[in-house]
């Protein structure tokens, strides 16, 4: 598919790849480090139509779980994108989990946001971040650079080392 | 070189493929370690305040014979009691089966049926009005437990062979009812205000103290987990020296005001108007005074009796100052002026001259403290309770906040090297969570503010009152002293009447610590003035 693109298109999408892998993986990173971190308050204050949903998983029962799920897909999908590899599944996975953080806040008129850094309505950048995601999921670069270029079996279908 | 068409590992391959490696570990690397940083600078916070956030010892066992119980009064606040005693009216659970269904978030049916049997017998009611009596003998006519209605509290104290009374009749039958009951040998348990004037104070007080009976008010927040990890906050001298308290009541609705519902059914054939009147002025029967007689001095005590009492004793179980030298009280009826005369805004500030909490600084600076109880019955805007130390602030509620003041001596060298940042709250103790937390961020502020932290529905929501009932059976069963006794009730009690003398007569009302009185004011009868349904006695012409 990167065929069709040239290497400065080739380049930002990797770009775009690492940032977001980057950020997906210090989130993680920072959670997995911090033994009181709990997305409980998050989960408590819950807007929108799913906040029933959302409160449920803030329940003693469920919420550990919860904490170890995010946790757990957060240093994946950071994982696999910075390395460029199984960057396709990484992207769904991480766009589902930005999908479910924006449902459970959405910047919708009328519901409260909490502290943000911005002034959204609807768009915000959970959203932006997710949308970026679905771009990585259809644009995969980890053949251009990545560790999937290592095992790449079409050698001529990579320009760089014609 | 089919082999090598499988797996490419040129040099220039090998860059791009793994340049992404050092980017993991730095990120890594980073994230770890400003975790670190944060739960270093937390463990080393929490370790120089060294607060122990324990939960409070549980009460004693309830095993034994059951205790038999007579309520009296029972209204709102009388079913609330009975309801933490374990015994629910048929419309209270009619109305929560409902309220239940429609929202599975509504527990207050699942708590009441998962709270400890208490083993008690609600065998007696004396209430004056037929209706509520009604409801007590309809309710609570079943499942073992048998209750007659007494028509006056003497009967009740003499026929009924009760072990204990509760007491939750308007301020003005408080101690009559209570001293009665305890000469006639039985524990008490009064609502707050303990009295409604300053001579039955006395009485009270040399009666109870002469009783070999339990005698508890009903303060229930002294139960509360938060106060307690507050107790130590002060014993570790973390604020320095308090010189300042600002507790609040921010109500701004009718039921606030005490517009109460007034029962179609009251008329002076179900009403014994003469016991409702006791030993208030006498009035032709008014529903308006029967069902909202905090309204009235003569029945009840407005903004110092009903609500200051609780700031007052919410902050004299972790302080202990105890009645203050002096106060003073300013306020008027400014937003609900349908002619009650218990003021409706109200500010009342309590002089301690020589009250001292410890402090940080030179010997000299340690003493003096205002406690001021600001309320208004217009405005709703939430105002925190603020102790307000030299070292450090404390907002104090459900969750118990501190922050380090930024020109406090004892936190300067911390303030200084970044350890404290004086604008986030340095501890954080919220009950309704496991553990407790510092250093947190402004999300979390937010979230705390916002008291979603300790609104956590999973069961472990308990009833205080419940706490304190059971903390009340438990010394009658297996001895030992209620946390608000006697003198923790007179106190109250005279701060309260000093509040509302004040109000009524312009003017600071000053204690007298070494003869236990209240100072006398121009050879005027201070119970005379504080009961007197006026609004501002004109001291002139008493005098």
């Amino acid at each position: 598919m990167y065929n069709n693109l040239n290497k400065a298109q080739l380049n930002v999408l990797v770009l775009l790849r690492i940032f977001i892998g980057w950020h997906f993986l210090y989130e993680g990173v920072l959670k997995l480090y911090n033994p009181s971190w709990t997305a409980k308050a998050y989960l408590m204050s819950s807007e929108g139509i799913f906040k029933p949903i959302f409160t449920k998983l803030a329940s003693d029962s469920i919420v550990g779980l919860v904490d170890g799920f995010n946790i757990a897909i957060l240093i994946l999908v950071g994982l696999f994108l910075v390395l460029g590899i199984l960057e396709k599944r990484a992207a769904l996975l991480g766009s589902i989990l930005l999908l479910l953080y924006y449902l459970s806040h959405p910047a919708f008129p009328g519901i409260n946001q909490g502290p943000t850094e911005g002034s959204y309505w609807i768009i915000n950048k959970n959203l932006i971040e997710m949308a970026a995601l679905l771009v990585l999921m259809y644009f995969p670069t980890g053949h251009y650079f990545g560790v999937r270029r290592l095992f790449n079996r079409e050698e001529k279908a990579n320009p760089q080392t014609v | 070189m089919a082999e090598n068409k499988k797996y490419n590992f040129s040099r220039r391959n090998l860059l791009k493929g793994l340049a992404g490696l050092p980017i993991v570990g730095a990120v890594w690397w980073s994230g770890a370690k400003a975790s670190k940083v944060s739960e270093n600078e937390k463990e080393f916070i929490l370790e120089e305040l060294n607060i122990k956030a324990s939960p409070p010892p549980p009460s004693g066992s309830m095993a034994g014979d059951p205790i038999k119980i007579g309520i009296i009064g029972f209204g709102i606040r009388g079913k609330q009691l009975c309801r933490s005693l374990g015994f629910a009216t048929d419309e209270w659970l009619t109305n929560m089966k409902k309220s239940a269904e429609e929202n599975p978030n509504d527990k207050r049916l699942e708590e009441f049926l998962d709270q400890e049997d208490l083993n008690v017998k609600l065998t007696a009611i004396c209430d004056i009005f037929d209706y509520q009596a009604g409801i007590a003998l309809d309710s609570f006519n079943k499942d073992g437990n048998e209750i007659k209605r007494y028509k006056t509290h003497e009967e009740l104290l003499e026929k009924s062979g009760v072990d204990a009374v509760i007491i939750a009749t308007p301020d003005h039958w408080h101690a009559p009812i209570a001293i009665d009951a305890l000469l006639a040998g039985k524990h008490v348990y009064v609502e707050k205000p303990m009295t409604h004037n300053i001579a039955e104070t006395y009485r009270l007080k040399e009666v109870a103290e002469s009783s070999d009976k339990v005698f508890q008010v009903g303060h229930q927040h002294r139960q509360t987990q938060s106060f307690l990890t507050a107790q130590d906050i002060i014993k570790k001298n973390i604020l320095g020296h308090i010189s300042l308290i600002i507790t609040n009541t921010n109500r701004n609705d009718d039921n606030g005001a005490w517009q109460y519902h007034i029962q179609e059914t009251a008329s002076p054939k179900t009403i014994d108007w003469e016991r409702f009147i006791g030993n208030a002025p006498m009035v032709p029967f008014n529903k308006e005074h029967f069902f909202r007689w905090r309204k009235w001095w003569a029945y009840g005590s407005g903004l110092s009796g009903d609500l200051m009492t609780h700031d007052y004793d919410r902050i004299n179980c972790i302080l202990k100052m105890g009645i203050p030298d002096t106060v003073t009280t300013s306020g008027g009826i400014y937003t609900h002026r349908d002619g009650r005369n218990v003021p409706d805004v109200l500010q009342i500030n309590m002089e301690y001259p020589n009250f001292s909490t410890g402090t940080s600084q030179d010997p000299g600076k340690e003493k003096g403290m205002t406690f001021v109880y600001s309320a208004t019955l217009g405005n709703q805007y939430n105002r925190p309770t603020v102790l307000m130390g030299h070292d450090g602030t404390m907002e104090l509620g459900n969750s118990v906040t501190l922050y380090a003041d930024p020109r406090s001596t004892r936190y300067a060298d911390l303030i200084k090297a970044k350890k404290i940042n004086p604008y986030v709250p340095m501890y954080q103790y919220d009950p309704a969570a496991d553990g407790v937390d510092a250093v947190t961020s402004a999300t979390a502020k937010y979230f705390a503010d916002k008291g979603l932290l300790w609104t956590y529905r999973d069961g472990k929501r308990v009833d205080s009152t419940f706490l304190h009932l059971r903390e009340w059976l438990s010394c009658i069963r297996n001895g030992g002293k209620p946390s608000c006794g006697i003198q923790e009730g007179f106190e109250e009690a005279i701060s309260a009447h000093m509040g509302g003398l004040s109000y009524k007569l312009g003017r600071r009302i000053e204690w007298d610590r070494e003869n236990q009185q209240i100072v006398p004011v121009n050879g005027i009868d201070l119970d005379e003035a504080l009961l007197m349904n006026q609004e501002v006695i004109n001291l002139d012409r008493i005098t």
